[in-house]
């Protein structure tokens, strides 16, 4: 086998991999949003909740929890699938790591402003939307393009619960090949391609958020 | 029975108490893992920071290139490379020595950006002055640099320490008996994974959990204005 042959795998796995992480990465967005509100909320059980989801899942290591919810849950007669498995394990992870950034930056909005929205008289949501968290959301976003690379990252490691992914597949070819040097930069240099465009992405959406009018159309109104 | 401790599986606390010793064993060999690896980061770091403000932009350029290659990749699939590589060109470690270079290598990206963020941060007048003093390379760096540089760069070189320490578990999977390794390895002679997997978690918790307290601790005992090497 040359390394042409090599590509018609890779590439399949590297399918498996951009699923995967574009997955993670937007059901760990939406549980960042929600975790990260839910922390600067003044409602204590709800604070508390997100509180012990984001210790729990910045404290541990990514792999013990891929374990734990593959090999561990299914005993106490809760199973998925492994693709399930590592979608919702990393969406948890990333939607932790997430969950501060959103709190950050929302702490990182001028007290006078919301003391102005407080004195227009603005409920407490609409003072959330259409005035903190448009310009946190600009903020947050090079953090979040940070998470997002670490999020590819992190799915090599779905490889472990055997998710045919882009790691995964260059294990088996090294396996039949024993050719691992070609093999090994192959895959990561599909990595580092993946990287960049995830990155480009990033970077768009980040453009765009801040062309935008940093408020939106209805509180012009 | 593992390390001479035998594990009674009776109870879900007796079995946990009874495994707690050879995690123990288990924890270190983390604990060594880490060390070794961020000691190799912060110097490999140190020095790829170092020659990206080489003048010659060929050199610069290529360790510009090589640490955003080492960061945008998997630590997984580079650990596998130098685990099945190396070997090929002669170059044959213990797996416990490959891990820990793999984390360093890894590690080093960042912390070399760090280290350029720190020197980065000196106002150019001040490299200015320095010239103007006549002073030498090593005065500068000695006496200007580095005091200036440290608190500055210890809080995100210790956040660091902590993902690394996260990361270790990754070593289990090139036969390293890390904490997770021997876990797994429980498991699969008692067919019981729910205990040893949750008691691992259980002692990262704490342990990044004090790292980070540590971390916040020395990042305000640090004068902001710098520290003196003389």
């Amino acid at each position: 086998m040359t390394w042409m042959q090599y590509l018609a795998p890779l590439l399949k796995g590297a399918q498996v991999t951009v699923m995967i992480s574009l997955a993670s990465i937007f059901f760990g967005a939406i549980l960042a949003f929600a975790a990260g509100i839910a922390r600067t909320s003044s409602n204590r059980v709800l604070s508390g909740i997100a509180f012990v989801y984001v210790v729990l899942f910045r404290g541990t290591p990514l792999l013990v929890q891929l374990f734990w919810f593959y090999y561990a849950l299914p005993l106490i007669g809760i199973s998925f699938d492994p693709v399930t498995t590592g979608i919702t394990v990393l969406s948890l992870l990333t939607g932790a790591f997430g969950a501060e950034v959103v709190r950050g930056a929302l702490l990182a909005v001028p007290p006078a402003q919301l003391e102005a929205a407080r004195a227009l008289n603005f409920s407490k949501s609409y003072t959330l939307w259409h005035v903190s968290m448009p310009q946190a959301i600009i903020e947050m976003m090079p953090a979040f393009g940070n998470l997002a690379i670490q999020n590819l990252k992190d799915t090599a490691l779905v490889s472990l619960i055997s998710i045919a992914d882009l790691t995964f597949q260059a294990q088996s070819l090294r396996n039949i090949t024993l050719d691992s040097a070609t093999v090994y930069t192959l895959t990561l240099v599909g990595y580092f391609m993946i990287a960049l465009c995830l990155m480009f992405v990033m970077r768009f959406i980040e453009m765009k958020l801040r062309r935008g009018p940093a408020f939106p159309r209805s509180a012009h109104s | 029975m593992m390390y001479g401790y035998t594990w009674d599986t009776s109870t879900p606390l007796t079995f946990a108490l009874s495994i707690l010793p050879i995690l123990g064993i288990g924890l270190l060999v983390t604990l060594k893992a880490a060390a070794v690896g961020y000691a190799i980061a912060l110097v490999l770091g140190l020095v790829l920071a170092l020659l990206c403000r080489s003048k010659s932009r060929l050199i610069s350029w290529t360790v510009t290139g090589f640490t955003e290659f080492v960061r945008d990749t998997p630590l997984l699939v580079q650990l596998f490379f130098l685990y099945y590589v190396l070997p090929e060109f002669g170059i044959v470690l213990p797996a416990f020595m490959t891990g820990a270079l793999a984390l360093g290598l890894q590690y080093s990206a960042y912390t070399s950006e760090v280290y350029r963020g720190g020197i980065g941060a000196i106002p150019r007048g001040q490299w200015e002055a320095a010239t103007a003093l006549n002073l030498t390379r090593l005065q500068v760096y000695r006496d200007i640099v580095v005091p200036q540089m440290i608190p500055r760069i210890v809080p995100a070189l210790g956040n660091y320490l902590i993902s690394m320490l996260k990361e270790t578990p990754v070593l289990s999977v090139v036969t390293v008996l890390d904490m997770l390794g021997l876990a797994n390895m429980i498991g699969e002679r008692t067919f019981e994974y729910l205990v040893p997997l949750s008691m691992v978690g259980l002692i990262f918790l704490p342990m990044t959990f004090i790292c980070s307290a540590l971390v916040y601790m020395i990042e305000r005992a640090l004068p902001k204005s710098g520290i003196p090497l003389r």
